[in-house]
C-alpha cells in the first residue's frame, strides 16, 4: 500500500514537473532543443517508474507508532523553528535550546540535556567560530 | 615515467606542513566517523564539505582533507565490527563474521591490528592502481564527445545500484527526482528560469550540500529519534582488546589472502556500481571457497576471514576513486559526495583535471598514500582510543551531528532558507529511506544533472536536432550496452545476490551509502 501511495504521489509530481516545465519561458537566445526537453524526459522517467510502483508494490515498510511519527514531527518542527530564529536570538542561544530538546528526546534527563545543550553550543562557537572563523548567525547580544 | 614524475611533484605538494597537518586530522576524524555507527564515510564527509569550504581552504588542502576522511572511514569501520559485532558503516558488515568470534576467544587486539594491517595493504594497492589506471582512462576520455559523456552518465545512473540493487524502478524514480532538482534555476544555456515560480530563493538553483547533508546527515538522526536509539553503542565490559600485535606466523599465512582480496576489491571499486560493500562481499566468499572450502574455520574467528573484507573494502574504495576522478562520474555515495567537494571548488572533473589542474590530482594521490601511512599508525597502536569513542551515548552525539550539520549549511549560505530547507530534505530522506528508495542516486541527480544535459544539447547542436547522434559511433553504442546491462542484470541476479549478503547481515541498522 504504501508503495502504491509513493506512487500516487510520485505520479502527481511527475505531472506537475511536466506542467511546470512546459510553462519555461523562451528566452532571446535558443539552441536545438531548447530548454524544456531535458525536463520533460526527466518528467517521464518520474510518472513511468511511479506507474510500476503502483502497478507492482514491494513488501511494506515498517511504519513507525503514532508516537514515534509524533517524536519525529516535533524533532522537525523544533529544527525548522531553530532555522527561524537563529537571526533572532543569535547563535549561541538558539542552539542551546535546539540540542538540548534533541537530546532530551533522546533520552537525557532534562537537566543534563540542558548541560549538554549548553556545552554543545559553548563547544561548537568557541571551535568554530573563536579558532576557524566560520560567521554564525549573531544575535542582539553579537552571539 | 610521466607518471612517476606526476607524482614526485604531488609529493612536493603534499609535504608541505599545513597539508600533513590536514591529512592527520582528516585521518583521525575519518576514524572517528567510520567507528561511530550511525555516521558512515558518505555522511562524514558530506558534514565536513561546507566547514572545510567556509574555512577558505584551496582546493588540494580540501581534497587531502576530505579523502583522509574517507579513508580513514573505511579504516574506522572495523573497530565496532570486532568488538561489537555492530558494522560501523556498510562496507565493514562482512568483517564481523570473523571478527566478532575472534573477540569473544580474547583475540580482539590482534584481529583490529590485523585487520588494520589489512586495510594498509588494501588502500596502499588500490591507491598505486590508481596512479597506474587513472592516467590511462583519462587517455580513453579524452577520446570522448558530448555524446559519449551524455551516455556515460545514464550509464552511472543505470549501474549506481548495483547488482544488489532489488527495486530498480526505484533506483530510476530516484535519479530521475535528482535530476529534477538540478534543473532548478537559471538555464546554463539560454537563462530562462526554470521551475522558479519567482520564488528569488530557487533563482541560482539548489545548493547540492544543502541536499546532501540533508538526505545523508539528517535523516540520520531522524532515524535514530524514531528508534529511541539513544545509548552508547558499546559497553565499557566489551571492549577488552588484549595483546595487541597479531604473530608472525598468523600474518604470513594472510599473505596470500590479501593479494587476492586487494585484486577483487579493487576491481569491484574501479567498476561502474559495486563499490566498497561489493568488495568486501566478494573478497570474503571468494577466500571463503578457496581456504575453506568445507567451511570449518570461517566464520568461527579464522583470521583470513578478518583480513579478506578488510582489505577488499579499502582496495574498493581506492578503486572507486579512479572513474570519479578520471571520468567525473562516481560509482558509489561517498565518492559521489567527494565529486561535490570538487564541484563546489569549481573544479571540473574528468579528463581535463589531468590536464588542467595535475597539482590538485597529483597532490591528492600522494597525500592518499600518506593519509594511509597516518592511519596505520594511528589505527595500531592509538586503537585503544578509538574504541572508548563508542562508549559516547548516541544521545548526545547525533545533536552535535546535528548542529555541526547546521553550521555547516549557515556559514556557506548565511540563509535561514536554506537551513530550513535542509531540514526538509531531512525528512524526505527518512521517508525516502522507509520507502526503500536508494538516497545515492538523488545526490547524483543533483550533482551531475546541469553537466549531463549541457552533454545532451551540446550532442544535438552537433547533429543539428538529430538524435540518432546518440547511437552514432561505437564507443556510444558499447557505452549503452553497459549501461543497459547494469540496469537490467539486477533485476534477475539481486534476489541471489541479496539473500547471501543478507544472511551475512547483523540485524542492526547501519548508515546509508558506501
Amino acid at each position: 500500500m504504501s508503495d502504491r501511495i509513493f506512487g500516487a504521489v510520485g505520479l502527481a509530481l511527475a505531472a506537475f514537473y511536466i506542467w511546470a516545465a512546459s510553462i519555461i519561458p523562451n528566452s532571446f537566445m535558443v539552441d536545438v532543443i531548447g530548454p524544456r526537453t531535458f525536463p520533460y524526459i526527466v518528467g517521464t522517467i518520474m510518472a513511468l517508474s511511479s506507474l510500476i510502483f503502483i502497478f507492482r508494490p514491494s513488501g511494506e515498510p515498517e511504519w513507525p507508532a503514532v508516537r514515534e511519527l509524533s517524536e519525529i514531527a516535533f524533532a522537525a518542527a523544533v529544527m525548522f523553528l531553530y532555522g527561524w530564529v537563529l537571526p533572532e536570538l543569535g547563535f549561541v542561544i538558539s542552539t542551546i535550546f535546539a540540542t538540548a530538546y534533541l537530546t532530551w528526546r533522546l533520552g537525557t534527563k532534562p537537566l543534563a540535556s540542558l548541560v549538554t545543550g549548553l556545552a554543545t553550543s559553548v563547544g561548537i562557537y568557541v571551535v568554530f567560530h573563536l579558532i576557524l572563523g566560520l560567521s554564525l548567525a549573531k544575535g542582539p547580544l553579537g552571539f | 615515467m610521466e607518471t612517476l614524475s606526476s607524482l614526485a611533484d604531488g609529493f612536493a605538494i603534499a609535504l608541505t606542513f599545513e597539508n600533513l597537518l590536514l591529512a592527520l586530522l582528516g585521518c583521525f576524524l575519518g576514524t572517528l566517523m567510520g567507528a561511530l555507527p550511525g555516521l558512515g564515510p558518505a555522511n562524514g564527509v558530506a558534514i565536513l564539505i561546507p566547514i572545510a569550504f567556509s574555512l577558505g581552504l584551496g582546493p588540494t588542502p580540501s581534497l587531502i582533507l576530505l579523502t583522509s576522511v574517507y579513508y580513514g572511514a573505511m579504516y574506522g569501520g572495523r573497530i565496532s565490527s570486532i568488538l561489537l559485532n555492530i558494522p560501523g558503516d556498510e562496507p565493514a558488515m562482512m568483517t564481523c563474521l570473523d571478527g566478532y568470534p575472534m573477540a569473544q576467544q580474547g583475540k580482539a587486539g590482534e584481529a583490529l591490528s590485523l585487520s588494520g594491517i589489512a586495510s594498509f595493504v588494501g588502500a596502499f594497492f588500490a591507491t598505486c592502481g590508481l596512479v597506474l589506471l587513472a592516467p590511462q582512462l583519462v587517455k580513453i576520455a579524452l577520446l570522448f564527445g558530448p555524446a559519449e559523456y551524455f551516455v556515460l552518465f545514464t550509464l552511472a545512473f543505470a549501474t549506481l545500484g548495483g547488482i544488489s540493487s532489488t527495486n530498480q524502478a526505484k533506483s530510476a524514480f530516484a535519479a530521475a527526482f535528482g535530476l529534477g532538482i538540478a534543473m532548478i534555476g537559471s538555464d546554463s544555456q539560454t537563462g530562462s528560469q526554470r521551475f522558479t515560480f519567482d520564488e528569488i530563493h530557487l533563482f541560482d538553483g539548489i545548493d547540492f550540500l544543502i541536499a546532501i547533508v540533508g538526505l545523508f546527515a539528517l535523516s540520520e538522526v531522524f532515524i535514530f529519534l524514531e528508534k529511541h536509539r539513544g545509548g552508547s553503542v558499546g559497553h565499557s565490559g566489551d571492549m577488552k582488546i588484549g595483546r595487541l600485535l597479531p604473530n608472525l606466523s598468523v600474518l604470513k599465512r594472510c599473505i596470500p589472502t590479501m593479494g587476492r582480496s586487494s585484486v577483487i576489491g579493487f576491481i569491484s571499486g574501479v567498476l561502474p556500481g559495486a563499490g566498497a560493500s561489493l568488495g568486501s562481499f566478494l573478497s570474503y566468499s571468494l577466500e571463503k571457497q578457496t581456504v575453506d572450502r568445507e567451511g570449518k574455520t570461517f566464520g568461527k574467528g579464522d583470521p583470513r576471514g578478518v583480513v579478506a573484507p578488510e582489505v577488499g573494502n579499502n582496495a574498493a574504495s581506492g578503486g572507486a576513486l579512479v572513474p570519479m576522478l578520471a571520468l567525473g562520474v562516481p560509482g558509489s555515495g561517498t565518492t559521489a559526495v567527494l565529486l561535490a567537494v570538487l564541484l563546489q571548488l569549481n573544479i571540473t572533473p574528468g579528463p581535463l583535471l589531468f590536464q588542467k589542474n595535475p597539482d590538485v590530482v597529483w597532490g591528492l594521490i600522494a597525500a592518499l598514500f600518506i593519509a594511509n601511512f597516518m592511519l596505520l599508525a594511528l589505527n595500531i597502536p592509538l586503537v585503544g582510543l578509538f574504541t572508548r569513542v563508542l562508549l559516547v551515548p548516541t544521545r548526545i552525539l547525533m545533536p552535535v551531528v546535528a548542529m555541526v550539520s547546521f553550521v555547516g549549511i549557515y556559514s556557506i549560505t548565511g540563509s535561514t532558507f536554506d537551513v530550513m530547507l535542509m531540514v526538509g530534505f531531512g525528512i524526505l530522506g527518512w521517508v525516502l529511506r522507509k520507502l526503500d528508495v536508494p538516497l545515492v542516486p538523488i545526490i547524483l541527480g543533483i550533482l551531475l544533472g546541469n553537466e549531463m544535459e549541457v552533454n545532451l544539447r551540446r550532442a544535438l547542436t552537433i547533429s543539428d536536432g538529430d538524435w540518432g547522434i546518440l547511437v552514432g559511433s561505437p564507443l556510444v553504442l558499447i557505452l549503452w550496452a553497459v549501461a543497459i546491462i547494469g540496469f537490467v542484470l539486477p533485476i534477475f541476479l539481486s534476489r541471489r545476490v541479496k539473500r547471501n549478503m543478507e544472511a551475512a547481515r547483523p540485524s542492526e541498522e547501519i548508515a546509508a551509502g558506501d
